[in-house]
């Protein structure tokens, strides 16, 4: 309990940004036809892959002598990247056939 | 860190939120989705160049070449997949994200030599993002594995309830073993993945094809959870509120799903579909008699009906009837006839899947109608067409409390004059449950692939 009570209090403007960003996303869905669950699932599915950015990061400051770091690092990258070019790539295409039909 | 490299942080933050919500409205998805993959282009090239540290060369080639592979792979894999293999791409992709926030939580942790040392929260938050990393990567695999038939759809485990706990039980000792004590054994780390990725095995192997979609959703928001908690690791702002963006609207769009469904998400998790055995022959003692028919009456029947209502399901995806049913229901529609597709919020195999599927093959949008406008239409609908389609008009939800699929909102099928049912066999369908419409006696059996059955109601039609 302390751990997290001296968490909080370390990491307020983390704490406030948790809370807020769960209410934007929260709100952010909110009535959404069920035509476009399928797209958003997608895309949202493309947005989490932001996790890239770690797998950047880890490989930046990664002792090049390193390998094995190394060679996890690029495994992250790789899969991160087919995460979001795959999920946005899947998503524009979905949305193309609804769209051609105007 | 820079502050230009916090602005570009900053900018991809905006357009995450900004293209999520352009996401959720038809006219506006298309650019949403564009300006989100602009922000995280941004955010990417941003953090690979801007940094105030020295990284020799060969780490940028390695970064450079990861990202190409990744890029190409991702890139081809989108472009070819068919619309029918919608939902296990997406959990496919979704794995792909839980196992790079899992890998980078080990890399941090055996790069780490002074673990006892390190801030309890570092620890605990390193520790998370490797268990929810590779929940959700084992999760995702095994629901690709369920959706495109590799996996047996149903398996039961005997004590499942107790075996689950148990390994839950395991990954928080664990976590809980490495904060208190500081150990930096990699052996236990590797064991904490390991348990990880039975969690994630064990919790979606029991769970009822007809509820996959809830189970993906639910993996897509705990990957949005892992990047967020990869975020607080690194202090990164776009992690932190792209991945909680995604956990949020994640649980939101699993609640929705639910609610299409009319499960509570306990149910789907811990209560399974159970699988009935159903005789291959039309005769079953409890439900009486099937009545075939043929292409050439059905063809007849519609020829000289007033409103036509077809429902599709995912037979007519899979056995990729898409282009053919639309060809029927413009020459309908040619004879005067009144078509009109039915789609239930859960048609397909995901929830909008099916409208996908049919504006691939360019049916009019307004033709499509949701659930509840179309259901008090079933009335007046001389004829009904269900091609490929089981759980979603089976009224059984209705009437039969003891069913696993009662009280789900089904179309009202049984309410017009005449039920013709396309399917390829007298199999229970997804959620492995008999389906009494099937011996209404205003129902009619048409045997066959949904293309062929189809190919020959146009032909025959065209004949008349």
């Amino acid at each position: 309990m302390n751990e997290l009570i001296e968490f909080i209090s370390n990491n307020l403007q983390i704490t406030y940004i948790l809370i807020l960003a769960t209410f934007v996303g929260i709100e952010v869905i909110k009535s959404i036809p069920a035509v476009l669950h399928t797209p958003l699932m997608s895309g949202a599915n493309a947005l989490s892959g932001v996790v890239i950015v770690g797998a950047i990061l880890v490989m930046l400051h990664s002792d090049p002598e390193d390998y094995v770091a190394l060679a996890l690092g690029f495994v992250a990258v790789v899969l991160g990247v087919l995460n979001v070019v795959g999920g946005f790539a899947v998503t524009d295409r979905m949305l193309e056939m609804f769209k051609k039909k105007k | 860190m820079s502050v230009l490299l916090s602005i570009i942080y900053l900018i991809a933050t905006v357009t995450f939120i900004v293209g999520l919500k352009k996401l959720g409205h038809p006219e506006t998805a298309k650019s949403g989705n564009l300006i989100a993959a602009i922000g995280m282009g941004l955010a990417i090239v941003g953090t690979i160049f801007i940094n105030d540290i020295e990284v020799p060369t060969i780490i940028y080639v390695l970064i450079g070449v990861a990202i190409a592979v990744g890029a190409v792979l991702g890139w081809l894999i989108a472009m070819k997949v068919e619309m029918t293999k919608m939902p296990e791409l997406v959990s496919l992709f979704n794995g792909f994200g839980g196992a790079s926030a899992a890998l980078i939580g080990v890399v941090e942790f055996i790069g780490n030599d002074n673990i006892a040392g390190t801030e309890a929260t570092i620890v605990s938050t390193i520790l998370s993002a490797i268990a929810i990393g590779a929940i959700t990567f084992s999760g995702s695999l095994v629901a690709w594995g369920k959706l495109n038939g590799s996996l047996k759809s149903v398996v039961k485990i005997p004590q499942y309830n107790i075996i689950n706990n148990l390994v839950i039980i395991g990954i928080v000792a664990f976590s809980a073993y490495f904060v208190v004590t500081g150990n930096d054994n990699q052996i236990l780390l590797y064991g904490l993945l390991a348990s990880g990725l039975l969690y994630g095995v064990l919790f979606v192997l029991p769970i009822g094809g007809a509820d996959m979609p809830v189970v993906i959703s639910l993996l897509n928001s705990l990957t949005g959870i892992a990047a967020a908690i990869t975020g607080i690791l690194y202090d990164n702002m776009v992690m932190l509120v792209g991945g909680i963006l995604v956990g949020s609207a994640g649980i939101i769009l699993t609640v929705a799903m639910c609610k299409a469904m009319n499960r509570t998400l306990g149910s789907v998790i811990f209560g399974s579909f159970g699988a009935t055995a159903v005789g291959e022959e039309g005769v079953n003692k409890t439900l009486g008699t099937i009545k075939k028919t043929t292409s050439s009456d059905t063809a007849i029947m519609m020829n000289y009906a007033q409103n036509v209502i077809i429902v599709p399901g995912y037979g007519l995806a899979v056995a990729q009837a898409q282009h053919v049913i639309h060809e029927l229901e413009e020459l309908l529609t040619g004879k005067g006839v009144n078509v009109k597709y039915a789609i239930h919020p859960v048609a397909g195999r995901m929830p909008g899947h099916m409208n996908v599927l049919l504006a691939e093959s360019n049916v009019e949008y307004s033709l499509l109608a949701e659930m509840d406008d179309i259901n008090p239409q079933f009335n007046n609908a001389d004829v009904v067409l269900v091609v490929g389609a089981n759980d979603v008009v089976n009224p059984a939800a209705h009437n039969d409390p003891s069913s696993p699929i009662y009280g789900m909102p089904i179309l009202d099928v049984e309410n017009a004059k005449h039920i013709v049912v396309n399917k390829r066999s007298m199999k229970a369908g997804y959620a492995g449950i008999e389906n009494e419409l099937f011996y209404n006696s205003k129902t009619s059996m048409l045997f066959g692939d949904a293309k062929d059955a189809l190919t020959d109601l146009v032909a025959e039609l065209k004949g008349m």
